[in-house]
């Protein structure tokens, strides 16, 4: 038997060796998996181990509990998590309202301009989220850019919009509009105009053409921006914080809540897996159906 | 109304559209940029007198130097560190055809679909169950996370694009593996490369929630930003937020204008 197990792992370990020199790919996908591991899943599995750990404990020696989940679907974090989903879910649909008809010229129109565009909307991804949204704050804030400006020059007093739900959602839409845009330009690039001229030439309305040619062909680009903009609006923490005062409390700022003031790392932890749960389903799910090498490589390769 | 004619004013209507997004992306920056010349200590607008007084106290100020120099070596670092695991990364991910590289694709991607507060935290009570005491080199490790994914798709676009033709005919040739990767792959991808480095620093230099809470006594720019803003307002707040965009700025051109060249000579 010793001798039979030892020459099969013996076998294994010679397949294996044979695999990892006849195979460039996982070998030069190793340095980042192996990062990843320790700096991504890790931290992921110590967050889920602390969420079975009892109430404010700081390490992993007491036996498990699930009294943090049960602390969280008997008290009121539903709220937080409906208003979170809520906004992230205005901030997906105001975003796709107004990223398609730019996501359209910039793919379809534009030609050399759409280089430029691009740049436009890149530099401010580059300016920290915290100062583009102060900024705002500066904008809207009574006797700001806005309200001094109508004040001083039309002589109208109106009240700051500052510190409350539209002001949020202002500012999840606008930090996040590129995440929408781009790879919205990238799907409706993946609609060939041969394929739309054909379908006008055929006699189908411009309406048509929308819903039942480039919609559908686009949609990858769609869905992959629309999820990543629902996720990180999910997610959120700045926006609500510096535009939104505390009139909307997000389950990313209960989660920091219960890590920091509340010094209850169990408790965080657990409402960090349920959130976790809940957008990895989503992204796996739509990952799983959406064929990456065509996005990218913009179908030229396989 | 005849069809050119309604296609002239949707063409027209799409312009004009984004030309107002363009206004929507620029106008808070602008708004930064103008309280940061405002003499008084609260801005108001009008802005009732001009002064650049601030601008003086944040290049004279102890710790505007120290925060920079903090904020620019984790930068540095991540795009360096990025960029070499990104070029490997994308050759996974787009150059070689190999069993596990659906999966890998999809597992390489989830770091960019997360909420990064969250993984701040986590990579927080990650550090402590180690012991590891957080300061601007966790910070490196944490902005890395949610970096190098992204390096590595910028790097894939243009790994895609490649000719695997070209490192056959090297090793006909009777080139190294090595050789081939460092005279046919790298000079290849250099673009990708560039402007995935350039992604990296400028990414990482603007980041806020992951650095939160992965910097320990550290602070970067941002964060010291977002904590004057909550409390203990200072006109240096637009200042220094006005400075630290011109300098992205004049990074980002800089790039776009190294990258531009690069692309011209390639093509001779």
């Amino acid at each position: 038997m010793a001798t039979i197990s030892q020459s099969l792992s013996k076998a294994d370990a010679q397949t294996a060796r044979g695999r990892l020199r006849l195979s460039p790919g996982l070998l030069t996908a190793l340095p980042v998996l192996i990062f990843l591991a320790l700096a991504f899943a890790a931290p992921l599995l110590a967050v889920l181990g602390y969420s079975f750990m009892p109430e404010g404990t700081f390490d992993f020696t007491f036996p498990p509990t699930l009294e943090n989940y049960f602390a969280i679907f008997s008290g009121s974090y539903y709220i937080s998590f409906a208003k979170s989903l809520g906004l992230a879910l205005a901030t997906v649909a105001l975003l796709m309202l107004i990223c398609w008809p730019i996501a359209y010229g910039m793919a379809k129109l534009f030609g050399r301009w759409a280089n430029l565009m691009t740049l436009a909307v890149v530099i401010p991804l580059f300016v920290s989220e915290n100062i583009r949204l102060f900024g705002w704050v500066l904008f809207l804030i009574k006797g700001g850019v806005f309200l001094g400006g109508l004040k001083a020059w039309l002589g109208i007093d109106a009240e700051s919009m500052l510190y409350d739900v539209p002001a949020i959602i202002l500012g999840l839409v606008y930090v996040y509009l590129p995440f929408t845009l781009f790879p919205m330009v990238l799907g409706i690039s993946m609609v060939s105009r041969e394929v739309t001229e054909a379908a006008f030439d055929m006699g189908a309305s411009r309406w048509q053409v929308f819903r039942e040619i480039e919609l559908p062909l686009a949609m990858p680009g769609i869905l992959i921006g629309g999820l990543l903009t629902f996720i990180l609006s999910l997610g959120s923490l700045a926006e609500s914080k510096i535009l939104g005062g505390q009139a909307v409390i997000m389950i990313a700022d209960e989660i920091e809540t219960a890590f920091t003031f509340g010094q209850n790392w169990p408790l965080g932890s657990a409402l960090s897996v349920i959130l976790i749960l809940f957008s990895g389903t989503l992204v796996l799910t739509l990952l799983n159906w959406v064929d990456l090498d065509r996005i990218l490589g913009r179908g030229g390769n396989d | 109304m005849t069809e050119a004619r309604k296609k002239r004013i949707t063409h027209g209507l799409i312009a004009v559209w984004s030309g107002a997004l363009i206004v929507f992306l620029y106008l808070p920056i602008l708004c930064v940029a103008l309280a940061s010349f405002s003499k008084q200590r609260y801005f108001r607008f009008p802005v009732p007198a001009f002064d650049s007084k601030w601008y003086e106290k944040a290049f004279t100020s102890l710790t505007v130097r120290d925060l920079v120099s903090t904020s620019l070596t984790i930068a540095l670092l991540v795009a360096l560190i990025s960029v070499v695991l990104a070029f490997f990364g994308a050759l996974a991910f787009a150059r070689f055809q190999w069993r596990g590289r659906r999966l890998y694709q999809r597992l390489v991607l989830l770091p960019i679909f997360f909420p990064q507060a969250v993984l701040g935290l986590a990579l927080l009570i990650w550090f402590s169950s180690v012991g590891i005491i957080p300061d601007w080199r966790t910070a490196v490790i944490a902005h890395l996370v949610w970096i190098v994914p992204i390096v590595t798709l910028v790097i894939s676009i243009q790994a895609y694009s490649f000719d695997p033709a070209l490192e056959e005919a090297a090793f006909d040739l009777g080139a190294t593996r090595w050789q081939t990767l460092k005279e046919v792959t790298l000079p290849v991808l250099w673009p990708g490369v560039v402007s995935g480095g350039l992604f990296a620093f400028l990414l990482s230099w603007g980041n806020f929630p992951l650095s939160l809470f992965t910097t320990g006594a550290d602070q970067t720019v941002p964060e010291w930003l977002y904590a004057k803003m909550v409390s203990g307002y200072t006109p240096l707040v637009p200042t220094l937020g006005a400075l630290t965009t011109t300098g992205a700025a004049l990074i980002l051109i800089l790039g776009y204008g190294t990258w531009i060249v690069m692309r011209r000579r390639q093509e001779r």
